[in-house]
């Protein structure tokens, strides 16, 4: 069983929610991990809001958010563990996040401190 | 009260035992446990040769904490090792300035119980030898009834104790509060045993209701002692004591006339412990403080939504999102049976049987159960082919007997 990172991209992280439509997105959030979970294949996960956010640049540049050059903001992250790259993918499937056009879940494959990575 | 001669030794055992044997344990330090343990047993067997000849003292507990004291003192004077074995484990001061004192007062019997639950709680000792410990030394019983209660036999319990004594021995192990730096830590073990403890007794397949309903209530004793401290009054140890309030309200009406187990659903509340839910409520309140949630609060929030009969759509909504807290927090298969169950009530059965169909728990019985009862009304062969397959895996006459009503059920 290999650990996988699901990331969430949203298109425009500066959009702000209404606080209804927060607590939906919320719940079905819970509810997809919760589905996760009771499989046993859930590991750990955060959401990264979007205030107070730095991007540090060559030379030390420091700038507020990622929001001004790059449109595409991570808004948070569940790792999972799965038999393989596919399954992580049809967890990844269920996100909530991807009900917002333009918004990517990306899967990738946590090295496992194996020797190679 | 009035009890008969037969009945009060029985009972006085029961609650004096454990408060004699921690008062002496402590004074003679963890080495000399089985000293203190004999010297209580010595006390008992005194009361049952004195009492029937001389009559019930008028006030018998305070007959035992006498000849208990008076036994320890003799013990401690008389005993060739003292002065070489146990007199150098008594604290510096103590044994100077008390002289050979012991000291029965209520408030030394709750600290010495509180104190010595930590000691066998101590994470040196396996889980299992921790909970045969408490039920010997804190709550007195018997190593037939521990055998009886934890569905083990009396040579594995004695030889599961006597290692945990020697364990303790070896370690060193102090009856006292832990360093304020490491009491939370400390706490979580303590935690872990006193919750296994109740669902020993709660969930236990022992038909004899007597002993279950004792563990439950020893369990909630114990954790008493935490929250009369106000260094072990914190919110964990609340959302413990009120998970064990709400469940332990349904005692009376988990059986019916026939001592067969009654389903939740089909339970009449009316025999439900008012009064225990609410204290469960109140420590539910004390609990809701700081910022550290644990299992203890979510799986105490689900028992609360329980004592509600009513099946309001909020309230399978608040037991989903309980779940899949709980889930996230610590994996059981029952949690994730239970939240299956959860979401066909908040939901519907299609979204559940989706999301049961991912548990693949194949070998056991509950997930085919579940599945039966989801199936049941959309597609009653596949009802009828899971419930079949739970049936063969059933472990217990309980469950057996759930299974078939639902079988029938389906034929009808």
């Amino acid at each position: 069983m290999e650990q996988y990172i699901l990331i969430f991209r949203h298109q425009d992280g500066s959009k702000v929610a209404s606080p209804e439509q927060m607590q939906v997105w919320m719940k079905q959030t819970m509810d997809w991990i919760g589905g996760i979970a009771a499989q046993n294949k859930f590991v750990q996960g955060n959401g990264l809001p979007f205030d107070e956010a730095r991007v540090v640049g060559h030379g030390g540049v420091v700038t507020n958010g990622p929001f001004g050059d790059v449109k595409e903001t991570l808004g948070g992250y569940v790792i999972v563990r799965a038999a393989s790259v596919d399954e992580a993918v049809e967890f990844a499937k269920g996100s909530p996040v991807l009900q917002g056009e333009g918004n990517t879940v990306e899967v990738r494959r946590i090295a496992s401190g194996d020797g190679v990575h | 009260m009035y009890m008969d001669q037969s009945a009060l030794i029985p009972h006085l055992f029961r609650t004096e035992f454990g408060r004699i044997t921690s008062v002496l344990a402590r004074r003679f330090g963890i080495a000399h446990i089985a000293v203190a343990e004999d010297i209580a047993g010595e006390t008992f067997l005194a009361a049952m040769e004195t009492w029937p000849y001389k009559g019930i003292p008028d006030n018998p507990t305070g007959w035992l904490y006498t000849v208990a004291a008076n036994k320890a003192k003799n013990y401690l004077a008389r005993d060739n090792n003292f002065q070489k074995k146990i007199a150098p484990d008594l604290k510096r001061g103590e044994a100077t300035s008390h002289g050979h004192d012991i000291d029965l007062s209520s408030g030394n019997i709750k600290d010495s119980q509180l104190r010595m639950l930590f000691a066998v709680c101590h994470p040196a000792i396996p889980q299992e030898a921790q909970i045969g410990m408490a039920l010997r030394v804190l709550c007195g019983l018997g190593i037939e009834e521990i055998a009886h209660a934890l569905l083990s036999n009396k040579e594995t319990i004695n030889k599961r104790l006597h290692r945990a004594k020697e364990k303790l021995r070896e370690e060193g192990i102090a009856i006292d509060l832990p360093p304020v730096a490491e009491i939370e830590e400390r706490l979580d073990t303590v935690l872990t045993t006193l919750y296994l403890l109740f669902n020993e007794g709660y969930y236990s397949e022992t038909h004899d209701e007597m002993i279950r309903e004792e563990l439950c209530r020893e369990a909630i004793r114990l954790a008493t002692l935490l929250t009369d401290n106000a260094q072990t009054d914190v919110p964990a140890v609340n959302a413990l004591l009120a998970l064990m309030c709400f469940h332990a309200s349904r005692f009376a009406a988990r059986r019916d006339s026939e001592g067969e187990m009654v389903l939740y659903a089909d339970q009449d509340e009316r025999l439900w412990d008012r009064q225990l839910i609410a204290r469960g409520v109140e420590y539910m309140n004390k609990a809701s403080q700081g910022d550290r949630l644990t299992r203890y609060h979510v799986e105490a929030g689900i028992a609360y939504w329980h004592t509600i009969k009513e099946d309001r759509p909020e309230k399978w909504e608040n037991i989903l999102q309980l779940y899949n807290v709980l889930l996230q927090l610590q994996y059981s298969p029952i949690a994730a049976l239970n939240r299956t169950y959860a979401l066909a009530k908040a939901r519907n059965k299609q979204d559940a049987i989706a999301e049961a169909e991912k548990l693949q728990l194949v070998n056991n019985p509950y997930y085919y159960t579940l599945l039966g009862e989801l199936y049941t009304g959309i597609d009653n062969g596949k009802a009828k082919d899971n419930l079949t397959r739970a049936l063969a895996l059933a472990a217990t006459h309980t469950d057996r007997h759930t299974i078939e009503r639902k079988l029938s059920a389906l034929d009808q």
